[in-house]
C-alpha cells in the first residue's frame, strides 16, 4: 500500500459518482427491459430513448414533500433509509473492479481496500443491512410496515447461513479471506467451473439477501402494500431504491470476483471484463423479476432452512473431503 | 496494516455523507404542507384500524435465536478454511466432528418442528 | 500518507474511539426508549470493533460485527418489537439518576466490584513495553492455526456447547 491519501479521497469520490450512476441506469435499464419482455415501451419521452429518466425521477423526488407519520419514532425514522443506503454502498469498498492502471503516471489500484479480512467485511456490511430495513419498518407506525420489515430481516437472516457455509467452501480453495488473493487464485481456473454447487447456493441466497424477486416478499403489494418503506416519500423512499440496486450490483459483483475470475480476462482491460460481467449479472436480475412468480413465507423458510443450509453444509464436507483427498 | 483500513474509513464516511445528505436534501428542499389526512398510517386509503405496534409470533424469535447459534457456528469455518491446506486429513476429521455434532442438533430442531412455518 | 500506525495516531484514535463507545454506552443505559437504546448497542459494537482492529485483531473485529451487531442485536430488536416494549414508565421513573439506582442495590454494587477489578487489574499488572506497529497477531491465519491444533479441545466441546443453545431455544419458543 503506497497510496497518496489524496488519491484514496478522489478514487472514492469517482467511485461514489459511478456507482449512484450505475444504480440510477440500472433502474433504467431494468424498466426498458421489463417492458420489452412484457410487451410494453416502457421510459422513452425525456431525452433520446427515455436516456434522461432517472435525471427526471431524481429531481421529481428531490422536490417531493417530506412527510413523516404521525407517530413515528422520528429519530429512527430519519436514520433507517440513510443506515440502509450508508452499508449499502460502503459494502463495495473490498471489491477489486480491475487490475492496476497505470493513469497518468501514477499507479492506481482499482480496489478501494483490499484487507486480509475482505470476504467477512462484506459478509458483516451484508448482515448490518438489516437494521435499515427493520428499523424503518418499525419507526413507521404503520402495521404493514412492521410486519414488511420483520418478515424481511427473517429472511435476511436465514439466508446468511447457507451463504456464509457456500463461500467457505471456495475459501478452503483460495486459501484466503482477501478479495485480491481470491480472485488471483482463479487465474487458471474460475471457481464457477470447480464448484458448481456453491456458485448456485450463494446465487439463490443473494436473491434473497437483496428482497428481490421471487424472493420479495417484504414488498409484496397486494398483502403489505410496500412493505418496510410504505410511509417514505422523496429522496427517503429513494435511498431504499438506492440501498436495493447497490445490494444487487453488490451481490452480483461478488460473485464475479469470487466464482467468475473477477476482473481476469483476455485481450481486454480489467476493468472493462468486470463491468462485461456485472452487467450479465444485472440482466440476470431483471430477467428472474420478469420471469419468476414469488414465493409464499412458509415456502421461503423451507427452502432457506429445510434444503439450503443442509446442502450447503454436504457441499462444504465434499469439498473438503476432495481437497483433503487431493493432498492439499 | 491499520492504514489498510484508512480507505475503507474514508469509504464509509462518503456513504455516511450520500445516506445522511439525501435524507436530509427531502426534508430541506420539498414543500411542507402537512396535514391530518396526509400523517396518517397509510392501509390503502382505509382508516387504520387498530394501533400498529402489533405483536407478532413467537416464531420469528426462534429463527432468530437459531441464526445466531448458526452464525456463530459458520464464523468458526473461516479461520479453520484459510488454514485448512495446511492441516491436511486432520482439519477434515476435526471438522467433521464439529459438523457432526451440529447435525445432531439439526436433526433434533428439525424433528421438533422448529424449522416448520405454519 | 500517514502511517496509522505511528503510536501518536494510533493513540489518537483509540482515546477518541474509546470516548465514544463509553459515550455511546452511556446514552444506552440511559436512554427511556428501548429500539434507541439497543441502537446505541450497536454503534458501541461498532466502535469496540474498531479498539479491535487497533490490537491488529482484523479477524475478531469482522467477527465483533457480524455476530453481535448482525445477530445478537438482531434477536434484541426483535424481542424489544415483540414484547411492544414501550418508553419507561414515567411514574416509576423521575430522572435518568433515579432509575439507576432503583434497578437494585445489587446493580450499583456489581458495578464498584468491576471497578474494584479492573483497577486492581491495571495496577497490579506490569505494563507490556508500549510496542509501535510491527506487532502483527491475531491474523486470521494465526487464529486458525492455534485454534485447530493447540486448542482443539475447547474448540470441539464449543460445538456441544452450542447444541445446548440449539435445544435451549427450542424448548424456550416451543413450550405453549
Amino acid at each position: 500500500m503506497s497510496e497518496d491519501i489524496l488519491l484514496i479521497v478522489i478514487k472514492v469520490a469517482v467511485l461514489i459518482v459511478i456507482l449512484l450512476t450505475v444504480v440510477a441506469y440500472t433502474v433504467y435499464v431494468e424498466r426498458r427491459i421489463m417492458a420489452r419482455m412484457q410487451s410494453r415501451i416502457g421510459p422513452n419521452r425525456v431525452g433520446p430513448f427515455g436516456l434522461l429518466q432517472p435525471l427526471a425521477d431524481i429531481l421529481k423526488l428531490i422536490f417531493k414533500e417530506d412527510l413523516t407519520p404521525a407517530g413515528a419514532d422520528k429519530v429512527t425514522y430519519f436514520l433507517a433509509p440513510a443506515l440502509a443506503a450508508i452499508t449499502g454502498l460502503a459494502a463495495f469498498a473490498v471489491i477489486p473492479f480491475g487490475n492496476t492502471i497505470d493513469l497518468f503516471g501514477i499507479k492506481v489500484n482499482l480496489f478501494i481496500a483490499d484487507i486480509n479480512v475482505g470476504l467477512l467485511y462484506l459478509f458483516a456490511m451484508s448482515s448490518l443491512a438489516v437494521y435499515g430495513i427493520v428499523l424503518a419498518g418499525w419507526s413507521s407506525n404503520n402495521k404493514y410496515s412492521l410486519l414488511g420489515g420483520v418478515r424481511s430481516s427473517a429472511q435476511m437472516i436465514s439466508y446468511e447461513l447457507p451463504l456464509g457455509l457456500a463461500l467457505v467452501s471456495v475459501v478452503l480453495a483460495a486459501g484466503s479471506l482477501s478479495l485480491g488473493d481470491i480472485v488471483k487464485a482463479q487465474a487458471n481456473l474460475w471457481f464457477i467451473v470447480q464448484q458448481p454447487l456453491s456458485f448456485v447456493i450463494y446465487f439463490i441466497c443473494a436473491i434473497a439477501e437483496t428482497n428481490r424477486a421471487p424472493f420479495d416478499l417484504p414488498e409484496a403489494e397486494t398483502e403489505l402494500i410496500a412493505g418496510y418503506h410504505t410511509e417514505y416519500s422523496s429522496l427517503k423512499w429513494a435511498l431504499f431504491f438506492l440501498a436495493e440496486y447497490m445490494a444487487v450490483i453488490t451481490v452480483s459483483a461478488t460473485a464475479v470476483t469470487i466464482f467468475f475470475g473477477g476482473w481476469q480476462g483476455p485481450f481486454l482491460p480489467g476493468w472493462l471484463w468486470f463491468v462485461i460481467k456485472l452487467s450479465g449479472f444485472i440482466f440476470f436480475f431483471t430477467w428472474m423479476r420478469a420471469t419468476l412468480p414469488r414465493l409464499r413465507f412458509d415456502q421461503l423458510m423451507r427452502l432457506g432452512w429445510k434444503v439450503l443450509l443442509p446442502l450447503a453444509a454436504l457441499n462444504l464436507v465434499v469439498i473438503a473431503g476432495l481437497v483433503a483427498a487431493m493432498g492439499g | 496494516m491499520l492504514s489498510d483500513y484508512l480507505p475503507i474509513l474514508i469509504m464509509l464516511v462518503a456513504a455516511s455523507a450520500i445516506g445522511i445528505g439525501g435524507a436530509v436534501i427531502s426534508w430541506v428542499a420539498g414543500p411542507k404542507q402537512p396535514s391530518a389526512n396526509k400523517a396518517m398510517a397509510y392501509e390503502s386509503g382505509m382508516i387504520p384500524v387498530g394501533t400498529a405496534r402489533i405483536r407478532f409470533p413467537v416464531k420469528f424469535y426462534l429463527v432468530a435465536m437459531l441464526f445466531i447459534i448458526f452464525d456463530v457456528e459458520i464464523v468458526f469455518f473461516y479461520p479453520w478454511a484459510v488454514v485448512y491446506k495446511q492441516l491436511h486429513l486432520f482439519g477434515f476429521v476435526e471438522m467433521l466432528v464439529f459438523i457432526g455434532v451440529f447435525a445432531v442438533g439439526y436433526i433434533y430442531i428439525w424433528k421438533k418442528g422448529a424449522l416448520d412455518w405454519k | 500518507m500517514p502511517d496509522l500506525s505511528n503510536l501518536p495516531y494510533e493513540q489518537a484514535i483509540f482515546y477518541l474511539v474509546s470516548a465514544l463507545a463509553v459515550g455511546c454506552a452511556l446514552a444506552m443505559i440511559l436512554s427511556k426508549n428501548a429500539v434507541h437504546a439497543a441502537l446505541f448497542m450497536v454503534a458501541n459494537f461498532g466502535l469496540v470493533a474498531v479498539l479491535y482492529l487497533l490490537l491488529r485483531a482484523s479477524f475478531i473485529a469482522t467477527i465483533q460485527v457480524i455476530v453481535y451487531a448482525g445477530a445478537i442485536m438482531v434477536l434484541f430488536l426483535f424481542v424489544i418489537m415483540m414484547l411492544n416494549v414501550q418508553e419507561a414508565d414515567p411514574r416509576s421513573s423521575r430522572g435518568p439518576q433515579d432509575r439507576l439506582f432503583t434497578l437494585g442495590s445489587l446493580a450499583p454494587l456489581l458495578g464498584l466490584g468491576l471497578l474494584g477489578a479492573l483497577a486492581y487489574v491495571a495496577l497490579g499488572v506490569k505494563q507490556p513495553a508500549a510496542t509501535s506497529g510491527g506487532l502483527v497477531f491475531a491474523n486470521i491465519q494465526d487464529v486458525g492455526a492455534l485454534l485447530f491444533t493447540r486448542y482443539l479441545y475447547p474448540f470441539e466441546i464449543t460445538s456441544l456447547l452450542l447444541l445446548v443453545a440449539m435445544i435451549g431455544a427450542v424448548v424456550l419458543a416451543k413450550r405453549r
